[in-house]
């Protein structure tokens, strides 16, 4: 298997406050990711809000600029390529919204929204173009003959295909799809599930899904990496990682998912107390405020994600 | 189950909100009751009419445009609907509280914590300012705040949304409520810190003997947390039953097909079940069961008549017309297919 | 409260224009604006005199109008200080005045919309530069900078109507710089980001045609400001100059009558200007009510 994209030490600082001694505080967003997605693999990235996994998701798109870091597409760095180089690459990736309100133009008829990047790449002609739009409206699940809507004829549900459609409008080999499907109710986000599912598979599409919930994750992905403030503690094919968590607050963050079945209701191990701020990033391990298991050296040196099986990266001085 | 006293019985409520548009029937002819020291779950999607009927409950539906069309809301021997806002006063915050999905939005900015809670307890109770002072610092500490003297003087930004939603507890909790009606107080939070709320909120409803009212989409914190479920549908209860039942065997086809298409962290599916169509828009509900254009078991009755709510078994309520038929002989080749 | 979520969904035109039904101040001021506009465009025809005869016939000086048995014949609303028609000038002055009004608001939004959205899009020293400049301008009262532009290039209609179009401009700046900061942060703009969609193509298709609805709404209510304005600088004697039949300058030239018992020369234009500055007000009133939901209620 090759990869598609691969980060090295990939980093964001967002510089918040007051100027206090010629310097202002950074918020730690992302500090040091490395990690890889082989093609036609998906990749989860779970956490909690404010540990960073939007933030990287925005950067592998040149979205947002990366602090330090370098990543890699197809074995090309574009890291620092400036916008017009940078085009080159933009048709071969995209991103779906969490907000199918927010994500849509709401004075743009559909149609238009979803032929833009074919539009902006200059593909095809206007003719092609509306054909190949009419085929992805079908693909997602619209009717075709809503082409001249507005988004706000559409429910959330809906305008969520029509996100998916833009996206794959270009024929992409990477996407990332951020929180897509945790704005939908619950009867809707499993079709929107469905169909991510089953057009990564006809597509060969290779996926970052950026979620914070877990159980979406499992159904989706075929590797997980869990985010910490701003780090990766622990990364693993999805079977083992659920199956049999190394890492406490994987441990932790797996037991505290409500199951949908009151006789499996539990006496499940609560993590005291709350994340800290990315500001100020705990001393040593980041998560040893809130461990179960916390010991002398996690207070001071801070453990390197390590690979104690192949394929399976944990960052836990338990495992040294 | 039935020695307990019932504290709160609605009774065919309706809540219209009248739109420019048209009328909107949020909540639509609903019937549930709580027992005293249970936990009822109210589920539904959004426009499903959950949140309305907590309001409703209040007597907290901005009018215009919303208005309590018909119904009794029955809360310890007293019809809400009948009092005035100021014997109304008097019960909210006092003998039913709420604590809201987003505490951020319900705490004054511009106010310590510390302000806030004896606010609300010297309103309701009859305590000099040193006790009910006292009394706020006893709250924190119950829900688990550490420092509670220390909090006091926070002002509600300084402080992380699990830590508001504890104040919010302590708040609702500080006069001793008979009902809390919580409305989707976890769905702001992140996993870890919902876990220790719903445990919190677990604890002290035993500890003080408070009826829940727990508002959610989310069915797995339906199953932490509640002894009796509603399942609401576009304004109707389309189910009611204990929590066991309606994970094992609901009965209406909206029940069902909610719990298949969950993504379960207990088990390994391949594709979701899924429920088709979308959800309805309020204003243009078709006529018949709600439920009808997207149910795989319809039939030509389903989309003219509005099924009744029948109660199938003690306390499982089901509105439907294929249990109609079940217990009258009625479509007999529809409820085969249901059967399976 | 998803109740209401359900409800409330962005507008489309019919139900635009229901709730401008609903709004009675809004469709009366509409009707006001357009009877302006008829008497306007068809001043020609329903004019019963010639605005400007020449040579002027001086024995008409200063006749009353209908209410009195000597009235002028034919002038309803008397004559003025050269025996022209009263009524027909202020007929024709709508054509000027709404003109002057429509040109100088456009001339505040074209300089208002192009460095709103530099400022606004592209943030930074460009922002910071345009907004010292726009500070600068708000520290003078409106009229006050007309005049000295006016000064400054020369008096005229035209020039009036380029100094207050110039003048406002700050304000419409101002204003779709805040939506434009806002529309900014939308996702759908990070979009055209990621798909490479280059500035110029996100501010023509996206950010202007999102930030324009304030803009209509404080276009209508500005261009009462620019009529009463217009009408102040020909009331100076620096706007339209004579014969034009100016409201401003009517008012001016027969103000000085009013002493001596000819107050309808002076009074009738100024009701003219009172009408249609309330009814343009009101129009941009209710607009503003219908465009912007946060209002509503």
């Amino acid at each position: 298997m090759s990869k598609l994209i691969e980060v090295k030490n990939l980093k964001k600082w967002f510089y918040v406050g007051k100027v206090v001694a010629g310097k202002r505080k950074a918020l730690r967003a992302v500090d040091g990711l490395s990690f890889f997605i082989n093609n036609k693999e998906v990749l989860g990235l779970v956490g909690e809000s404010g540990c960073g996994k939007t933030t990287c998701g925005k950067m592998l798109l040149r979205i947002i600029d990366p602090t330090s870091g370098s990543i890699f597409f197809d074995n090309e760095e574009i890291t620092y390529l400036d916008k017009n180089k940078m085009k080159r690459f933009r048709r071969r990736m995209m991103i779906i919204y969490q907000d199918p309100f927010g994500s849509l133009d709401p004075r743009m008829r559909i149609g238009k929204a979803i032929s833009e990047p074919l539009e902006v790449h200059n593909i095809g002609t206007p003719h092609e173009r509306e054909e190949r739009v009419t085929e992805l409206m079908e693909k997602v699940g619209l009717s075709p003959d809503q082409i001249n809507r507005y988004p706000h004829e559409f429910s959330g549900g809906q305008r969520q295909r029509i996100g998916i459609a833009r996206a794959l409008a270009t024929n992409p080999e990477f996407i990332v799809a951020d929180e897509s499907v945790s704005a939908l109710d619950v009867s809707i986000q499993a079709q929107i599930i469905n169909l991510l599912k089953e057009l990564q598979e006809e597509f060969g599409l290779t996926l970052l899904f950026v979620a914070h919930d877990l159980s979406v994750v499992k159904h989706i992905c075929d590797r997980v990496a869990v985010m910490y403030l701003g780090k990766i503690m622990e990364m693993a094919d999805k079977k083992s990682l659920f199956s049999n968590p190394k890492h406490p607050y994987t441990q932790a963050l797996l037991s505290a998912i409500p199951i949908p079945d009151p006789k499996k209701r539990k006496k499940q191990e609560i993590l005291m107390g709350d994340v800290p701020s990315p500001v100020n990033p705990p001393t040593g391990c980041r998560f040893h405020t809130r461990c179960p298991q916390v010991m002398d050296i996690c207070k001071k040196e801070e453990p390197p994600l390590r690979e104690i099986k192949p394929g399976y990266h944990v960052a836990c001085h338990l495992y040294d | 189950m039935n020695k307990k006293k019932e504290l709160l019985k609605v009774n065919n409520l309706k809540t219209y909100f009248y739109t420019h548009e048209g009328i909107v029937k949020a909540v639509d002819a609903v019937s549930f009751s709580v027992n005293q020291g249970e936990t009822l779950g109210i589920v539904g999607e959004s426009g499903s009419g959950k949140s309305v009927t907590a309001l409703s409950i209040m007597r907290l539906i901005p009018q215009p445009p919303g208005k309590i069309v018909s119904g009794d809301i029955i809360f310890d021997g007293k019809n809400l609907c009948a009092l005035s806002e100021r014997e109304m006063r008097k019960i909210r915050g006092s003998k039913i509280s709420m604590i809201f999905q987003e505490p951020m939005t319900s705490l004054d900015p511009v106010f310590t914590i510390g302000h806030e809670i004896i606010e609300t307890i010297l309103l309701h109770q009859d305590l000099t300012k040193r006790e009910a002072n006292k009394k706020a610092v006893e709250m924190l500490e119950v829900v688990g705040i550490p420092d509670a003297h220390k909090r006091m003087n926070n002002y509600p930004h300084e402080l992380s949304g699990g830590m508001r939603q504890r104040i919010m507890i302590a708040m609702a909790l500080s006069c001793n409520p008979a009902l809390l009606i919580a409305d989707e107080p976890t769905t702001a939070l992140d996993v870890t810190i919902q876990a220790q709320i719903l445990r919190l909120m677990n604890d002290l409803k035993k500890e003080f003997n408070t009826s829940v009212l727990m508002i959610t989409h989310d069915l797995g914190v339906i199953s932490e947390m509640c002894d009796y479920v509603a399942v609401m549908y576009a304004g109707h209860i389309v189910e009611y039953t204990d929590i066991y039942t309606i994970f094992e065997k609901p009965m209406h086809p909206y029940t069902k097909g909610l719990n298949k298409s969950i993504p379960r962290m207990d088990k390994e599916t391949k594709t979701l079940d899924t429920i088709k169509g979308i959800v309805p828009n309020l204003l243009h509900l078709p006529p018949g069961c709600p439920f009808a254009p997207r149910c795989e078991y319809a039939f030509e009755r389903c989309f003219k008549e509005v099924p009744k709510l029948i109660e199938v078994e003690p306390r499982h309520f089901v509105k439907c017309h294929l249990v109609e038929g079940k217990f009258g002989a009625y479509e007999k080749e529809k409820i085969r297919e249901f059967d399976l | 409260m998803e109740g209401n979520m359900q409800i409330k969904k962005e507008s489309t035109g019919s139900e635009l224009l229901r709730r401008f039904k609903y709004n009675k101040s809004a469709v009366f001021g509409l009707i006001i604006v357009l009877f302006m506009v008829f008497c306007a465009v068809t001043a020609d025809i329903i004019a019963p005199n010639d605005p400007y005869p020449s040579p002027p016939v001086l024995a008409n000086k200063l006749k009353p109008g209908f209410w009195n048995d000597n009235g002028a014949e034919g002038m309803p609303l008397g004559s003025d200080g050269l025996g022209r028609c009263v009524l027909s000038r202020i007929i024709y002055g709508a054509r000027v005045s709404l003109t002057a009004g429509f040109v100088a608001v456009a001339i505040a939004m074209i300089l208002g919309i192009a460095f709103g959205v530099l400022s606004g899009y592209f943030g930074g020293w460009v922002d910071a530069v345009i907004m010292r400049i726009v500070d600068v301008m708000f520290a003078f009262p409106a009229l006050l900078l007309a005049i000295v532009i006016v000064t400054v290039v020369g008096q005229g209609l035209e020039k009036a109507m380029i100094a207050i179009g110039i003048v406002y401009s700050p304000q419409m700046a101002r204003i779709i710089r805040s939506s434009v900061l806002y529309i900014k942060e939308m996702e759908y703009i990070e979009l055209q980001k990621a798909i490479g969609s280059s500035h110029w193509r996100i501010i023509l298709r996206h950010v202007i045609p999102n930030s324009i609805a304030p803009v209509i709404v404080y276009g209508t209510l500005m261009l009462a400001t620019a009529i009463l304005d217009c009408a102040a600088l020909g009331f100076l004697g620096l706007g339209a100059q004579p014969p034009t039949p100016e409201w401003g300058a009517m008012l001016s030239n027969s103000y000085s009558y009013i002493v001596s018992g000819a107050w309808w020369a002076a009074t009738f234009p100024g009701i003219a200007i009172l009408l249609s500055v309330l009814g343009l007000n009101l129009l941009g009133d209710g607009l503003r009510d219908i465009l912007d939901p946060r209002l509503k209620q």
